[in-house]
């Protein structure tokens, strides 16, 4: 085994894009559910309004990159109101099932042949939408060392990147420590108690959606302009689940629980499939039990596993303190 | 996930073909593409046969299906690929730039029978327009010298009686020419099709189509319901219990070469074993004598779904595969609907059990019991019932009727690892339209769901049919937030 690579890949995944997308998505989702108490699980739908939104009006209107990220943040805005307005005064049950639906909603136009004209169907965008930004790279060669590797164009994106993650993280920390963000626990707590003090709670909860909302996608920015293509089957309904794994393993209504929660779930994964990967290949584990193929099978299994074990285990994940949010609390 | 999981052998035929040429098949929304050679094989004129319309699964699930049905598609490919590796060396010797391509087909009824003068317009990039007619032999063809997108629209009128396009919003071909040089055939796919039919035996055929599926979404809703009842837990593993039991229909019948009245049987007791007694006894009792609160089991069935999908793909890998008895059996006319016996037969033991398990519910004491716990489990504890011994019977009757449901897929469509995925958004809808927790609101809920995705592709494109049920689902919570039959006081 090539345990230099191995080291090489993790360290890089665990600092890299993806780590940074899914953080992103879960500080969202902290928002909604660790702060509000919102089982929102359409996060994913705001992660592809994101990322459609920086590619469409780019490649199919010729509308400059920085204003595409204006309107990806009004189509934000848009979305968690149409979410919103029929679901906030519902249980928090209905409302998981209707954004699980309404992120379905967004996937299934976005990769639906009638809109193949502006939104290329399944096979998604691909193309230079992104070129405005990496114009802007100051990196003519990328970084190439034996722990960490990335080419010109991810180091540019995985820094800007943590920026725009250490920037949200920021102003979190200070909204939660706000009376706006007392209510907002107050809430997830207990809505009546917060609606006999005269709170428009509904108001609260819409406002809460919204800035999750559009945090959530900006990490469709990231996701769209690290790939420069945006394919729709990208935000099914495992995305979501997985940036609530992220949120759950760092320990729901904590600032920094995302960004440890996204480290240590990118490293777990491509370590377990680097593992795999040269287990097999160097014929270490079977063929009859485990081909080549299979390894990307075995790590979803794995972290269905993890995600129910941490659940049953240890719901307040890693830095989670269990009477801020224990997670038990009967709906 | 890399497409390739999702094909038949027969397609990874292709694929390696293609490979041989250096170039990658894709599936996409409405065609093959082989990018960059400029070619778009447009399947819908060899796979489109008259079972596909009843397939529920999603849009590229039916082009799957369709695919093993006709084997011929799959010939029909290898030549177009065979064609297109001795074009590109054509190409290359050529030197392209000015070759022009050449766009040509023939129009055929379903049995190969030419149609003459048929009027097919042309238009493409920078004005380019051509009329042209298809000769006695029905063949047409047109130059192109640019690049571009054209777009190749048949004169329906022209057609003669009996005839028409078996779907009619494939009226108009799009031919994308990235290279010119290299000749793109299109079909256009006639038969005596939907198209023929007329409003009312459409709509009678979907109507149809559309009772069957609910009753599906309701077999499964039912248990869902009485487990969310009872327990008040969210499973989105349920959908992974029809999974199970469509997989285990497909090993008993398939693989222990069991016929398939006896592999349902012992599908059916096998899953309500497992996804019901053993599931309720070593995962969710435990955590709920662990005291784990509603939203963290919620996870925790999402775990579980996650787990179980992939652990399916593992041991099944990424195909839908037909039962190998009736697999292609003929459909029943009746008055205007088509159906086949095996859809009749199933569908009618799917109505037995539900009646038989709402006689359960009404009519025996485990079954008021049930109602009671959900009503109010404290209460129902005090007054002498174990509740403990009333879940783990909603959990195995919900079980087996779910496997149930996978069965039906099963026998009818097939089955894939993705099946329970594709159903599980529908019986959410389904049971949220009817009302959270009531068992009749479920069927109400599934049949609602099933007759509109069905008819809604009346007026909507077949592959946006789920979109429309789940915008449905979003009105109806705006209108009645409880759902059709649900009481108010259980929205919170």
């Amino acid at each position: 085994m090539d345990f230099l690579f191995i080291t090489q890949q993790t360290l890089s995944a665990t600092i890299g894009v993806n780590t940074i997308i899914f953080a992103l998505a879960a500080i969202g989702l902290n928002m909604h559910f660790g702060y509000t108490g919102l089982l929102n699980f359409g996060q994913a739908g705001f992660l592809a309004i994101g990322a459609y939104s920086v590619a469409v009006p780019v490649i199919s209107f010729g509308i400059p990159l920085w204003i595409a990220f204006l309107i990806g943040i009004f189509n934000s805005i848009i979305f968690a109101l149409l979410l919103g307005i029929p679901t906030l005064r519902l249980r928090a049950d209905y409302l998981a099932i209707v954004t699980i639906a309404a992120a379905e909603i967004v996937r299934q136009i976005a990769r639906s042949a009638t809109f193949n004209e502006f939104l290329g169907g399944s096979d998604g965008i691909t193309g230079k939408f992104g070129k405005d930004f990496f114009a802007l790279n100051p990196f003519k060669s990328g970084l190439d060392t034996p722990i960490l590797r990335f080419n010109a164009n991810d180091l540019w994106v995985v820094i800007t990147g943590w920026t725009l993650v250490a920037v949200i993280t920021f102003v979190m920390w200070i909204m939660v420590n706000s009376p706006w963000g007392r209510l907002m626990r107050a809430i997830r707590e207990d809505e009546d108690a917060v609606r006999s003090l005269g709170k428009n709670v509904y108001l609260y909860k819409m406002q809460s959606l919204i800035i999750g909302g559009v945090i959530g996608s900006t990490g469709g920015f990231v996701y769209a302009l690290s790939r420069q293509s945006v394919q729709p089957d990208n935000y099914g309904t495992a995305l979501t689940f997985f940036a609530y794994t992220v949120l759950i393993l760092g320990g729901a209504a904590r600032v920094f629980s995302p960004i440890v929660g996204a480290m240590i779930f990118w490293f777990l994964i491509v370590f377990i499939e680097q593992i795999l990967r040269q287990g097999v290949t160097n014929d270490l584990i079977p063929d009859w039990l485990i081909g080549v193929n299979q390894v990307g099978q075995i790590r979803f299994m794995l972290m269905g596993l993890g995600l129910m074990a941490l659940m049953i285990f240890r719901p307040q994940g890693i830095f989670g303190d269990k009477k801020e949010l224990a997670l038990d609390a009967k709906a | 996930m890399h497409l390739k999981n999702y094909l038949p052998d027969s397609c990874r035929k292709i694929d390696q073909l293609a490979k041989v040429i250096g170039y990658r098949v894709r599936l996409s929304q409405s065609e093959w593409i082989v990018p960059r050679i400029g070619i778009n094989l447009n399947l819908e004129s060899v796979v489109s046969t008259k079972n596909s319309q009843f397939v529920e699964g999603s849009k590229s699930r039916n082009r799957r299906l369709a695919f093993r049905k006709s084997s011929s598609s799959v010939i029909f490919l290898l030549l177009s690929l065979s064609s297109i590796f001795f074009s590109i060396s054509n190409a290359s010797n050529a030197n392209a730039a000015e070759t022009a391509t050449k766009l040509y087909g023939t129009v055929s009824d379903k049995d190969g029978v030419a149609i003459p003068n048929v009027g097919i317009a042309v238009t493409g990039p920078e004005g380019f327009t051509k009329d042209l007619t298809t000769d006695s032999q029905g063949n047409w063809e047109v130059e192109i010298l640019t690049k571009g997108t054209f777009n190749l629209t048949i004169n329906q009128d022209d057609l003669p009686d009996g005839q028409s396009l078996t779907d009619p919003t494939k009226s108009t071909i799009r031919a994308n020419v990235f290279m010119l040089g290299v000749d793109l055939k299109i079909l256009f796919p006639i038969g005596p099709g939907v198209a023929a039919a007329s409003l009312l035996e459409r709509s009678a055929q979907l109507a149809v189509d559309g009772l069957i599926l609910g009753l599906v979404i309701g077999l499964a809703a039912l248990g869902l319901n009485l487990i969310f009842g009872t327990t008040g837990l969210t499973n989105f593993a349920h959908g992974e219990i029809l999974t199970l039991g469509g997989l285990l229909t497909y090993y008993l019948s398939a693989i222990v070469k069991l016929p398939v009245v006896i592999a349902v049987p012992i599908a059916i007791l096998l899953g309500a074993f497992i996804s019901g007694f053993l599931q309720d006894r070593y995962l969710w009792k435990p955590l709920r004598k662990r005291g784990t609160g509603l939203i963290a089991m919620l996870v925790v069935s999402i775990g579980l779904a996650i787990f179980l999908r992939y652990f399916f793909l593992f041991l099944f890998g990424g195909d839908t595969r037909q039962l190998p008895q009736y697999a292609g059996q003929a459909g029943l006319e009746l008055g205007i609907v088509s159906i086949t016996p095996k859809s009749i037969l199933t569908t009618s033991i799917g109505i037995v059990f539900i009646v038989l398990a709402t006689l359960w519910l009404l009519r025996t004491r485990m079954g008021k019991a049930s109602r009671a716990v959900s009503d109010n489990p404290a209460l129902a504890s005090a007054s002498g019932i174990d509740v403990q011994k009333v879940i783990r019977a909603v959990w195995v009757l919900g079980a087996g009727l779910a496997t149930y449901a996978g069965v039906i897929v099963t026998v009818n469509q097939g089955v894939s690892f993705l099946m329970g995925q594709d159903m599980l958004l529908l019986i959410f809808a389904a049971v949220t339209l009817g009302g959270l927790g009531t068992a009749n609101g479920a069927l109400v809920g599934s049949l609602i769901i099933g007759l509109f995705v069905q008819l809604s592709t009346l007026f909507i494109p077949t592959e946006l049919k789920y979109v429309g049920a789940l915008i449905i689902l979003i009105i109806i919570l705006i209108v009645r937030p409880q759902g059709i039959l649900g009481k108010k006081e259980r929205i919170g």
